[in-house]
């Protein structure tokens, strides 16, 4: 089954999906949008980094992103700057040290469309059993933390007050994201990635009820776009990966479209959707 | 660590200094279980930061808070604000940091009157109504020690008795130590055993006056809230300048107050844990 390539395209997109899902829902809760695109610049820096050392790109990709993460924990605890200010700062930096990195190295050839788009099309039987297995550890280590990261993104005081430790949680999920940019930009690029993150998170805030409803759904939503993404790519021969967001925008699009009661909590207004947090 | 015998947490000379100034400094008090301690203080005066660090949110730069070994906390923040991207509903919320049964939630809910909002989302709910909500989850919890940061704000003054009244029952029957930061300075809960009043230092802490006892009171409060309500009268042997100085009673000008300094005679109640049994 795993001999054709469309069929391998599709189990690799749906399982960076069911990951990006429930870790996407905390980059919208904690209005850290702007932190994909960030890793995803460090990411070009790892590339380089690999290139330089000739190191294995996967693992630089991770350590760069970890040690981006970790930066913009110890900077956030300064709490000198906004968040937003020090993801800005963190990505153009690591971007601009990426291009000089690689401006030294003449001899290598680098293809920036293939890291920002990946190429999805032609993940290989290795590739699927690294993001099976990766996504899997990574979801198993978000289920254990979840309470106390759910509880530090309430209120960081309370979480702290009733014998949690947000520190630690915190690390632990800004290592997931690393974790997770890392074992799926060789295969769906970066820019994707960014995108399974945010935009099903977006859309699954107007079904849910409950934040473990919203993860579950927001996995869901993202899997639903690889599929009818892959499927919209193959019918009009368009690029894979840019046709996953369009599909996925297209979801998103379809929550904002004004329901009847029984799916639209009166509560909310539909003008109060959050079209800014669903950039990316 | 406390043993099982000594109090549920303990300051001693705890201070917090930030961006070059102390925001308090010098604070010795004790949380006993079944007891009931009222911090009051002006605005900017440290309450919330005492509170900080006797919850172990602040390490104190200076002294010392030790909690109890395995102690349970249940904080009421003074502000807590829910992103509207979260969706949290009062029974997921009431559940936040730890398991909570179905039964317990119920009860809880029930006790401060939102038992009707279990299933509404958090956000929609007004500021007495999330007060309730709030003080709910910390009852839930069944703590060892509850710490309450002005958890009668927002609420009118027949909500402001109510929960006063529902405080003391939570203690009764918990037997759980209370700390309560109240926004009056005057007015304290009449089941307070011990108020101790902040403005960058202990200023001067003792027990509350009933207001039950004065016939006056009572035709003020009225007779249900004179039980409930108790008179603070302040002791100062000190005042705060605008500029941040402090006069003494022996006329001398410092900048800074805090126990030992050598203006406070006979103010070494302070630092004597023994002032307990006064209640």
């Amino acid at each position: 089954m795993l001999d054709d390539f469309f069929t391998r395209a599709l189990v690799a997109g749906v399982g960076v999906a069911l990951v990006a899902g429930p870790l996407g829902c905390f980059i919208v809760w904690r209005r850290l949008a702007y932190f994909g695109d960030t890793l995803s610049h460090a990411a070009l820096l790892g590339v380089a980094l690999a290139f330089l050392f000739e190191v294995n790109v996967t693992a630089a990709v991770f350590a760069v992103s970890a040690c981006v993460s970790l930066a913009l924990l110890l900077l956030q605890r300064g709490a000198t700057l906004s968040a937003d200010a020090l993801l800005g700062l963190l990505a153009h930096a690591s971007l601009a040290l990426g291009l000089v990195v690689l401006a030294f190295m003449t001899w290598v050839r680098f293809d920036l469309m293939g890291l920002l788009f990946g190429d999805i099309l032609a993940v290989s039987k290795p590739d699927l059993a690294v993001i099976w297995l990766g996504g899997a550890v990574v979801l198993g280590v978000l289920a254990a933390i979840w309470r106390p990261l759910f509880a530090a993104t309430v209120n960081r005081e309370l979480a702290e007050a009733e014998g949690m430790n947000p520190d630690h949680a915190n690390i632990i999920f800004m290592l997931l994201m690393a974790a997770v940019i890392a074992i799926s930009m060789k295969i769906v690029g970066v820019l994707l990635i960014t995108a399974m993150l945010i935009i099903p998170a977006a859309t699954a805030r107007r079904f849910a009820s409950g934040p473990e409803q919203m993860a579950v759904l927001a996995a869901l939503i993202g899997a639903a776009a690889v599929i009818a993404g892959l499927f919209g790519s193959l019918e009009w021969d368009t690029p894979s990966g840019p046709s996953i967001v369009v599909a996925a925008l297209g979801f998103f699009l379809l929550s904002l479209v004004p329901m009847g009661r029984r799916l639209t909590r009166p509560d909310i207004h539909p003008a109060t959707e959050p079209q800014e947090s669903a950039k990316g | 660590m406390l043993k099982r015998t000594d109090p549920l947490v303990k300051l001693d000379g705890a201070g917090i200094f930030r961006n070059g100034r102390w925001l308090v400094r010098g604070v010795t008090c004790a949380v006993d279980p079944g007891e009931i301690v009222t911090l009051i203080g002006p605005n900017g005066s440290g309450k919330s930061t005492t509170a900080k660090m006797a919850l172990g949110i602040l390490p104190p730069d200076e002294g010392s808070a030790i909690r109890r070994q395995g102690l349970r906390i249940a904080y009421v923040p003074q502000s807590l604000a829910i992103d509207w991207t979260l969706p949290l509903s009062v029974d997921r919320f009431l559940r936040l940091t730890g398991p909570i049964s179905k039964a317990e939630a119920a009860d809880a809910l029930a006790a401060t009157g939102v038992g009707h909002l279990a299933r509404a989302e958090v956000r929609t709910l007004s500021g007495g109504e999330f007060q309730r909500v709030l003080l709910a989850r910390a009852i839930a919890r069944k703590p060892d020690l509850l710490v309450l940061d002005e958890p009668v704000q927002g609420v009118d003054f027949t909500g402001e008795i109510a929960l006063y009244d529902l405080i003391k029952s939570i203690r009764d029957r918990l037997n759980c130590g209370v700390l309560l930061i109240s926004h009056d300075l005057h007015v304290v809960m009449a089941a307070t055993d011990r108020v101790i009043c902040l403005n960058g230092h202990v200023c001067c802490s003792g027990t509350p006056t009933a207001v039950a006892s004065s016939a006056e009171y009572k035709a003020l409060f009225g007779a249900r809230a004179a039980s409930t309500l108790a008179v603070y009268e302040h002791s100062h042997d000190h005042t705060h300048l605008p500029d941040g100085r402090v006069q003494h009673a022996d006329g001398t000008i410092t900048d800074h107050c805090h126990p030992g300094d050598g203006h406070h005679p006979g103010q070494d109640v302070l630092h004597d844990e023994g002032d307990s049994d006064a209640r």
